[in-house]
C-alpha cells in the first residue's frame, strides 16, 4: 500500500494535524459552555474535526493518480 | 418474555451462527476462495478493538465525566494515519520472519531470544487479564439485567455471590469452550485463523448495529434528536457538567495520555497484533483500512454523549450503573426485542475481544514460554517424540482455559472497585511497556537482547506497583495500608505517587515512571555493547525492512531426511509432507526427496516451524538436527558484507595485476639486454672499424708518398714498403681473427679433433716465434714442461692459443731482460698449461676485461706511438677455443709481479667440443 512516499508523508501530516486537533490549546478554545447550533462546542469541534480527518485520510489514500 | 432460558437461548444461537461462519470461512479458505480477502472484512476485523468497554463502558464514562471516553478512539485514528511508517512495516517483517505473535515479534527482533519471548508473553498475560475480567463482568452484569426484566435491578457485588452461582463463572467456562473450538481446532503453520477472522468481522457489525439502534432509539424514539438531549442536559446544572471537560492542565494532561496509549493499544495489544498484523492477508487492505477503521470507531461512537446524557435525564434518582444505560435504557421503555439486540450486541463485543485475546494469547503461552521450557527438560523426551502436534494443541486449549480463569479470578478479586474503563486502562498501561522495545526496534538498529530484557522488565515491574497491586489494594484484597503509607512506611514509595510525584491521575503517573524506566534502560543497557552477530541481522531484517531475508545465519546444511520428521513431530505428517513438497516444486523439483540438502532447506524448515512453535523454540529445534557450525569470522564478515562476491572478483584482479607487473619487468630486463647487446654490438663495429682505419691510413699515407714522389731514393722508398707490408700484414691478421671471431661466436667454424701432444704445440709455437723472442732480446723458457701429455682437441687451434699467450707475454714484457717460462702438467683428468712473464701486471679490475674484445690492459699500448700492440682479439678468441674444448682459460697477476695465464683442457675425448 502507501506505495509512494509521498502518500506515506501526507499521513504523517495528517497524524500532526491530528495531534494539533485534539490536544491542548485547540481544544481549550471549544472548552466552554453555549452551543453550536445546539451542540455543546467541544463535542462538536471533536466530532467534526474528527470526520474532516477521515475524510482527508481517504481522500490521501484513494486518491488515483500519483 | 426475557427469561432467563431466552437470553441464553438466543446467546447460543448466536454464537452457533458465528461458528458457523467461521466454519465456512475455513472451508472457503481451504478450497482457495478465502471469503476474507477484502480490504473491507480487514477492516471490519480490526473493529475487535472495541470491546464491552465501548459498547457499555463509554457510556459510563460519558457519564462521569462528558467527553473523557473519547481519547480512547482517536488514538487509533492518530495511529492509522501513520500506518504507512510503522504497521505497513510490522506487517512486512512479520510475514517475512512469519511472526505469529506479539511476543515472538520482539523475540526475533533480539536475536530470537527465548528468555525475551516468554518474558513479552509474562506481561502481555498479566497485563491482559484485568480487560479479560472486564469482559466477564460487562457480559453476566448485562445478563443479570436483562434476565430481571422488567424490573431493573443492579446485580450484587461479584464476591458476593457464592461462586457456583455467579453467573460469570459460567460466562468465562462458556466462552473458554468456545474459545478452543474455534482457535484449536488444528494446527496452522502460519497461525491464521480465516473462519475466526470473519466472524470477528461479522461481529463487528453485530455490536455496531446494535450500539446505532439504541442510539436512534434514545435520541429520536425517546426526544427530539440531539440537540434536544443537549438543550435539556444543559438545563439541568448537575448534568450540564458532562457538556465540557475540566478546564485544567491536569484534565488535558490525561487527555493527551489517554490519546498517546490507544495509540500504541491498538497496535499492540496481543489481539490488535494478531488481527492488524497476523491475520493480515494482503497488504494492500491496510490501505483501505486507514481510513475505515476509524470511520468504524467514529460510528460507534457518535451516540456515546446522547445515550449518556439521556441516561442521566431519565435514571434522575441514580441506582442504575451508568456502565448499563445502554441496556437499561431500553429495558425502562419495554424495548424488549432492542434490549436483547443489545445484549446480543455486547455479547458480540465480548466474545469477539476474548477469542482473538486468549488465541493470541495461547499461542504466546504455547510457542514462547511453555514449549521452550518443556523442550528444555531432556528427561521428558520431548526432542525425540515423533509427533507433537496433539501436545501443543493441547498446550494451546490448557492455556486459553487458564487465562480465563484467571480472568475471573481477577474478576471476583478486584472487579468491582472499578468501572469498566478504569480496569481496560491498566491493561493499556501494560501493553505499552511495549512500545519502546517494538517501535525502537522497528527504527533503531542498536537495541540488544539485554537493553530489551532490562527495559521491558523495568517497566512492568513499575507498571505493576503503580497500577496493578493497587487495583487488588482497593478492593480490600491486599492491605490498602501501602498505598496510603508507602511500602514499608516509606513515604516517597507510596505507589500512586511514587518519589513524591503529585497531580497526576493513576494512569498517566503509571505511565510517565514505567516509561520513563523501560525507555531508560532499554536505551542504557543497549548502548553498553554493540549488537552480537544474531541481533545485527535481526536488526538489518527488521529496521531494514528487506524482503530478501538473506543469510539466516544457519552454516550447516542438513536434508529432508533429518528435517521432515522435525517438521513433522509439530505439524503433524501430512500438513509437513504437504508443506514440504510445496518448497520441493517451487523450487522446481518434482519431489521432496529431491531436496538438496542447503541452507535454503533449513531456512524453509525453520520458518515453517517458526509457524508452529515461535521463532526461538524454532531455533532451537532445527539447531538440534543440524550440526551447526559456530559462526566463523569469515562466515560473519561474508554476512555483513554482501560485497564478498566483489572482494574475491577483486583478489583475482589484483593477483592478474602482479602476474602482469611481473611480466611487464621481465619484459623490461629482456629490453634491457638486448639494447645492451645493440650497444654492444655497435661499439664492437666502431671499435672494428677504428682497428681497421689504423693500419689503413698508414699504408694509403705511404702508399700516396711514393706515388707521388718518383723520385725518393731507394732507401726511403724501401723502409716506407717495409712498413706498408706490415701494415698489410697486421690488416690481414686483424681481419682474419675477426671472422674467426666471428666463426667461433656463431659456432660455425670447423673443427678436427685428434690425439695431440701438449709439448709437442707448445715448442712449435715457441718455434714460430723464436725470431720476435731474439729481438726483443726476452729469454722463453721452456723447461717446466712435461712430455707425453696428450688431449683430444684440433692442433691448429691449440696452436693459435699458444701462439696467442706467448706473443701476449712477449708484448709486456720488457726488453732485454724480459723473460716468458712455458710450464705444462697434468692430472689423471686434465692437461694443464701456465705461461708466465715478468711484466707489469694486470690489476684484479682488468683481469676479466682483458677476456673482452678489443680489450686490452692499460699496459697494452706501446709507449712512445700509443699505439695499442695486438688486435686486442687474441685473448678473446683463445678463451672461446678452450671453452669449447671445455676448458677453462683465465689469469693470475698482480701488478708489479708478472703475469700468469693458465688453461686447462680435459684428457677425454668425449668430454669435449660438440655440446658448446
Amino acid at each position: 500500500m502507501i506505495r509512494t512516499r509521498l502518500t506515506s508523508q501526507r499521513l504523517a501530516f495528517l497524524f500532526l494535524l491530528g495531534c494539533f486537533f485534539f490536544n491542548y490549546p485547540v481544544l481549550s478554545i471549544f472548552n466552554k459552555g453555549g452551543s453550536i447550533f445546539g451542540f455543546p462546542p467541544l463535542y462538536a469541534w471533536l466530532m467534526v474535526s474528527w470526520l474532516t480527518l477521515i475524510g482527508l485520510l481517504a481522500l490521501v489514500v484513494e486518491r488515483k493518480h500519483d | 418474555m426475557l427469561q432467563g432460558w431466552v437470553v441464553v437461548l438466543a446467546s447460543f444461537l448466536y454464537l452457533g451462527v458465528l461458528f458457523a461462519i467461521a466454519w465456512y470461512a475455513d472451508r472457503r479458505a481451504d478450497l482457495g476462495r478465502s471469503l476474507i480477502a477484502n480490504p473491507a472484512v480487514y477492516a471490519l476485523s480490526l473493529g475487535v478493538y472495541c470491546t464491552t468497554w465501548t459498547f457499555y463502558g463509554s457510556v459510563g464514562r460519558a457519564a462521569a465525566s462528558g467527553i473523557g471516553f473519547l481519547p480512547i478512539y482517536l488514538g487509533p485514528t492518530l495511529l492509522f494515519a501513520l500506518a504507512g511508517f510503522i504497521l505497513f512495516k510490522m506487517i512486512r517483517v512479520a510475514k517475512v520472519n512469519r511472526i505469529t505473535s506479539i511476543a515472538d515479534f520482539v523475540a526475533s527482533r533480539y536475536g530470537k531470544s527465548q528468555l525475551l519471548g516468554g518474558l513479552v508473553t509474562v506481561i502481555a498475560v498479566v497485563g491482559v487479564i484485568p480487560y479479560i475480567a472486564l469482559q466477564l463482568k460487562a457480559v453476566s452484569n448485562s445478563f443479570s439485567i436483562l434476565s430481571s426484566y422488567p424490573e431493573i435491578i443492579m446485580p450484587a457485588a461479584a464476591g458476593a455471590v457464592p461462586i457456583l452461582q455467579d453467573s460469570a463463572l459460567y460466562v468465562a467456562m462458556i466462552l473458554a469452550a468456545f474459545t478452543i473450538l474455534f482457535g484449536t481446532r488444528h494446527l496452522d503453520a502460519t497461525e491464521r485463523h480465516e473462519g475466526m477472522v470473519a466472524a470477528i468481522a461479522v461481529e463487528s457489525l453485530v455490536k455496531l448495529g446494535a450500539f446505532l439502534a439504541v442510539g436512534v432509539f434514545v435520541v429520536w424514539g425517546l426526544h427530539d434528536g440531539v440537540a434536544d438531549i443537549f438543550a435539556r442536559a444543559a438545563a439541568m446544572p448537575d448534568v450540564a457538567r458532562r457538556l465540557a471537560s475540566a478546564d485544567t492542565p491536569a484534565a488535558y494532561g490525561t487527555w493527551g495520555t489517554l490519546i498517546f496509549l490507544s495509540m500504541f493499544a491498538s497496535l499492540l495489544l496481543p489481539r490488535q497484533f494478531q488481527i492488524a498484523v497476523v491475520e493480515n492477508v494482503d497488504e494492500s487492505h491496510l490501505r483501505r483500512a486507514v481510513w475505515m477503521f476509524p470511520l468504524y470507531l467514529f460510528l460507534i461512537n457518535i451516540f456515546v454523549l446522547p445515550v449518556a446524557l439521556a441516561g442521566l435525564l431519565h435514571f434522575k434518582a441514580g441506582g442504575v450503573d451508568a456502565d448499563t444505560f445502554v441496556l437499561t435504557l431500553p429495558m425502562a421503555h419495554q424495548q424488549e426485542a432492542l434490549a436483547l439486540f443489545v445484549f446480543i450486541g455486547g455479547l458480540s463485543a465480548a466474545t469477539g475481544m476474548v477469542i482473538v485475546e486468549t488465541i493470541a494469547l495461547s499461542t504466546m503461552v504455547c510457542n514462547d514460554l511453555v514449549m521452550p521450557l518443556l523442550l528444555r527438560m531432556p528427561w521428558l523426551g520431548l526432542a525425540a517424540k515423533a509427533d507433537l502436534s496433539g501436545l501443543l494443541l493441547e498446550i494451546r486449549r490448557w492455556a486459553i482455559a487458564i487465562i480465563l480463569g484467571l480472568g475471573y479470578l481477577y474478576f471476583r478479586v478486584a472487579g468491582e472497585a472499578y468501572a469498566l474503563v478504569s480496569i481496560g486502562l491498566i491493561s493499556f498501561a501494560a501493553v505499552a511497556q511495549f512500545a519502546p522495545v517494538v517501535i525502537g526496534g522497528l527504527f533503531w538498529k542498536g537495541g540488544t537482547r539485554d537493553g530489551a530484557l532490562a527495559g521491558l522488565a523495568a517497566g512492568f515491574v513499575l507498571w505493576a506497583y503503580t497500577l496493578l497491586l493497587p487495583s487488588f489494594a482497593k478492593s480490600g484484597w491486599l492491605p490498602d495500608g501501602f498505598i496510603a503509607h508507602g511500602l514499608f512506611g516509606v513515604e516517597l514509595l507510596r505507589p500512586q505517587h511514587l518519589f513524591g510525584l503529585t497531580g497526576l491521575d493513576e494512569i498517566t503517573h503509571c505511565l510517565v515512571w514505567s516509561l520513563l524506566a523501560n525507555l531508560g534502560f532499554y536505551i542504557g543497557i543497549s548502548i553498553q555493547r554493540v549488537p552480537n552477530v544474531r541481533e545485527a541481522r535481526q536488526a538489518t531484517l527488521f529496521v531494514g525492512g528487506n524482503e530478501a531475508a538473506g543469510h539466516s545465519g544457519w552454516s550447516a546444511s542438513a536434508g529432508v531426511a533429518d528435517l521432515l520428521p522435525l517438521a513433522s513431530r509439530f505439524l503433524g505428517r501430512e500438513r509437513a509432507e504437504e508443506a514440504f513438497l510445496r518448497h520441493a516444486r517451487q523450487r522446481g523439483l518434482n519431489s521432496v526427496k529431491e531436496l538438496p540438502a542447503d541452507t535454503r532447506l533449513v531456512n524453509f524448515a525453520e520458518n515453517l516451524l517458526t509457524g508452529a512453535i515461535g521463532s526461538a523454540s524454532a531455533r532451537a529445534m532445527v539447531a538440534s538436527v543440524v550440526s551447526e557450525e559456530p559462526l566463523g569470522i569469515d562466515e560473519v564478515m561474508n554476512i555483513l558484507d554482501e560485497a564478498s562476491q566483489v572482494r574475491a572478483y577483486s583478489r583475482e584482479l589484483e593477483q592478474k595485476s602482479r602476474e602482469l607487473t611481473r611480466a611487464t619487468a621481465e619484459l623490461r630486463d629482456a629490453n634491457e639486454r638486448l639494447r645492451e647487446l645493440d650497444r654492444m654490438k655497435d661499439d664492437f663495429i666502431s671499435t672494428v672499424t677504428h682497428e681497421l682505419r689504423t693500419p689503413l691510413t698508414s699504408i694509403r699515407a705511404f702508399s700516396e708518398m711514393l706515388h707521388e714522389d718518383p723520385k725518393t731514393d731507394l732507401e726511403q722508398r724501401t723502409k716506407f714498403l717495409g712498413i706498408i707490408v706490415s701494415e698489410t700484414v697486421r690488416l690481414s691478421r686483424l681481419i682474419n681473427q675477426i671472422l674467426d671471431l666471428a666463426k667461433l661466436e656463431s659456432g660455425r667454424a670447423e673443427w678436427t679433433v685428434t690425439a695431440i701432444d701438449v709439448d709437442e704445440v707448445i715448442h712449435e709455437a715457441a718455434d714460430s716465434l723464436t725470431v720476435l723472442f731474439a729481438e726483443k732480446r726476452v729469454t722463453l723458457d721452456l723447461a717446466g714442461l712435461q712430455t707425453g701429455l696428450t688431449v683430444m682437441a684440433d692442433r691448429d687451434r691449440l696452436m693459435q692459443v699458444m701462439v696467442n699467450l706467448l706473443s701476449n707475454a712477449l708484448k709486456f714484457v720488457p726488453t732485454d731482460s724480459g723473460r716468458v717460462r712455458v710450464g705444462a702438467d697434468g692430472t689423471a683428468n686434465e692437461v694443464r698449461v701456465s705461461v708466465s712473464d715478468n711484466g707489469p701486471g694486470i690489476a684484479a679490475a682488468d683481469q676479466e676485461l682483458i677476456f673482452d674484445k678489443f680489450r686490452q690492459g692499460s699496459g697494452g699500448t706501446d709507449v712512445l706511438t700509443d699505439k695499442p700492440q695486438g688486435t686486442g682479439l687474441g685473448l678473446p678468441i683463445s678463451r672461446q677455443i678452450i671453452e669449447y674444448f671445455n676448458g677453462r682459460l683465465w689469469v693470475e697477476s698482480s701488478p708489479g709481479a708478472g703475469a700468469r695465464f693458465l688453461f686447462t683442457l680435459p684428457r677425454q675425448a668425449g668430454d669435449n667440443g660438440k655440446n658448446s
